[in-house]
């Protein structure tokens, strides 16, 4: 009998600090023993524990994509005994992850849709490994427009710079970068927040375009009107869900929302099914 | 199959004689309670009992257990790598198990073996455990199995059911698993079938009549899911508790855990623990946000989840048999019987 609970030995890779506070860094692990990444197969919008041995298990989005081959990636925020463990370790350091868990972004829903994502401070992860994903030469042509909206307090917060610049300059995909203030007089993108931005660049809602929303609570609660006056139907907005987890397989049984757990049944859930469980997120 | 009958003689040989190829759980007294123990070589099931004050379910489900073992001495090949934990123990019988605790592993095996995900320790101990249950005679003023899809005799998730008639067991046999621990316990003396029937039928109609709380539940999968969880009757429900968790520590079909490492020098174990949806450290996020901060958020969450989610995910009745034990040990009083008529009835005229 296969024993979920037992994570895949992995060694990090690479460690890079991707803010200016320092508190959110990417690691970059690979599987010890090759077959492992096999069984690691997964899709945008799912997560993994990460498994510090000695000191627990955390969950966090995979912020690679499965178009990226030889690793997986995620970025972390120094947070608890876990993820501050974590900061402290260093390339070569042994570890595992156990996963992939959840059910992912809908990429059967998906595909030939327009894709509107929409990101706020370090709630970009998963939302980078679906860019990734979606921009990939076998995948770009399933997909109709995609816009990005990605906002957070200063350039120095902003996740994943260089890609986002880069992204900035193709005609593939429409990026909107922004950051709530910034001194820097070389800033040559958005200041502001993202709920102005997203009513004045979003395309309107209709049924051919999907709207993917990840970020801190303030910025959904002012996201969403705009969204409704777009026209976006709730079944239409796309949301990742965040709770406590421990088994990350719908056993232990804290991060339920009514009847669904968030670690099996989502994270992933439309806000139209959000709306029928108690709001307990 | 076949009923087997067992005189108080014979029992103390055969329960010795089980020994020798089972490890083998039963009540024992402990002060003013009875409570399930495995029982050491010379030591005899204790009968004579109610119900145990905490359920079975730690013959299945440990408080706590070891999952994983590791070294973090750097010097190892194999350092902050997780092992399995050995599982090293053979056959294990419950010997005197209710009928309502028999019923719960078959609630609490839906969590725990579904079609994506299995639980090894759960699954493999269930499996390798032989549930030898004990018709309730004289059922408490707290039990309400008969209207939790039980009864005092029920055979659901038992290999054996022992009724208790005047000086003998009659052991009725349910299940391969249980013709194998009879045989073990070299209990062959088999009785006329029909007849035992007849006594056994007698003393059920008797005990089920002796049942006189229920509940209602039909209408619990109708009510919706927000409107119930929206209802006023929670504050009141939860005014009095104080969150001590007895209820789901005590209940037989709580299955809720954690997961934590410890390690002692370079040697590291990741065991998991029964936790409790009562406490807020269950659910806090590493934010320090919580999404059930106020002890209604937690009482609300432990009966919807038995009598709500529970229905609606499974489709197969309530996540509860009426043992009755959470209404006999709640210090202030709360009654799982009147909160689910309440959610039952709830929205509904009451004329």
């Amino acid at each position: 009998m296969e024993n979920p609970y037992l994570p895949y030995p992995v060694r990090i890779d690479e460690v890079i600090t991707e803010t200016e506070d320092k508190n959110l860094k990417t690691f970059k692990f690979v599987f010890l023993n090759e077959s492992d990444e096999t069984k690691f197969a997964y899709r945008a919008g799912q997560f993994a524990e990460l498994s510090v041995t000695g000191k627990g298990e955390i969950p966090i989005g995979i912020a690679s994509s499965p178009t990226e081959k030889g690793f997986v990636k995620f970025t972390v925020n120094k947070v608890g005994l876990v993820s501050s463990e974590l900061h402290n370790m260093q390339a070569g350091d042994i570890m595992g992850i156990r996963g992939p868990l959840g059910n992912s972004y809908p990429w059967d829903v998906l595909e030939g849709k327009n894709v509107v994502i929409i990101g706020g401070g370090f709630a970009f992860t998963t939302l980078r490994s679906s860019i990734i994903h979606m921009l990939h030469p076998d995948n770009r042509a399933k997909f109709g427009d995609i816009h990005v909206f990605y906002g957070a307090r200063t350039p120095g917060m902003l996740l994943y710079r260089d890609e986002l610049a880069a992204w900035e300059q193709r005609d593939d995909i429409n990026v909107h970068i922004t950051v709530d203030s910034t001194d820097d007089p070389n800033w040559k993108y958005n200041v502001g927040l993202i709920p102005p931005l997203a009513e004045e660049k979003a395309p309107p809602g209709d049924a051919d375009t999907y709207a993917i929303v990840c970020g801190p609570p303030i910025m959904i609660k002012f996201t969403q009107p705009v969204l409704d006056n777009l026209g976006y139907d709730h079944d239409h907005i796309i949301m990742s869900l965040e709770n406590r987890m421990k088994c990350g397989i719908g056993m232990c049984g804290r991060c339920n929302i009514g009847k669904d757990f968030v670690c099996k049944d989502g994270p992933v859930f439309t806000l139209a099914e959000i709306n029928t469980r108690p709001k307990e997120y | 199959m076949k009923t087997i009958t067992i005189e108080m003689s014979q029992w103390a040989a055969g329960i010795a004689k089980l020994k020798d190829a089972y490890r083998v759980w039963s009540p024992v007294r402990e002060n003013d309670y009875h409570v399930f123990k495995e029982l050491n070589k010379d030591a005899l099931p204790d009968l004579d009992f109610s119900n145990t004050r905490l359920s079975a379910k730690q013959a299945i489900y440990p408080q706590t257990q070891k999952m994983f073992e590791y070294t973090l001495d750097e010097s190892r090949p194999d350092h902050h790598i997780m092992h399995e934990a050995p599982d090293t123990t053979g056959p294990q019988a419950v010997i005197g198990i209710r009928p309502c605790d028999a019923a719960a592993f078959l609630l609490v095996q839906k969590n725990f073996n579904t079609p994506q995900y299995k639980d090894p320790y759960w699954v493999k101990a269930y499996e390798k455990t032989t549930l030898v249950g004990l018709a309730c005679n004289n059922p408490c003023s707290t039990c309400f199995c008969t209207s939790a899809g039980g009864g005092p005799f029920d055979e659901k998730g038992l290999d054996v059911l022992l009724v208790a008639d005047k000086d003998q067991y009659l052991a009725k046999v349910l299940t391969d698993k249980g013709a194998k621990l009879l045989d073990a316990a070299g209990f062959k003396d088999e009785a006329d079938a029909a007849g035992a029937q007849v006594t056994i039928d007698a003393l059920r109609e008797k005990a089920d009549a002796a049942i006189n709380s229920e509940i209602a539940t039909d209408q619990l999968g109708a009510q919706e899911t927000l409107t119930l969880y929206d209802a006023p009757f929670w504050e009141e429900v939860a005014f009095a508790c104080i969150n001590c968790g007895t209820c789901t520590y005590l209940c037989p079909t709580c299955w809720c855990f954690d997961i934590q490492d410890e390690v002692r020098g370079h040697n590291g174990v990741r065991m998991r623990n029964w936790d409790s949806c009562m406490f807020p450290l269950f659910t806090l996020h590493g934010s320090g946000h919580n999404p059930r901060d106020t002890k209604i958020h937690r009482v609300r969450q432990r009966f919807m989840h038995k009598l709500k989610y529970f229905v609606d995910k499974y489709d197969d009745g309530i996540q509860c048999t009426g043992c009755g034990r959470c209404v006999r040990a709640c210090p202030v009083n709360i009654d799982i019987r009147n909160v689910c008529n309440q959610m039952n009835r709830f929205g509904t005229c009451p004329a």
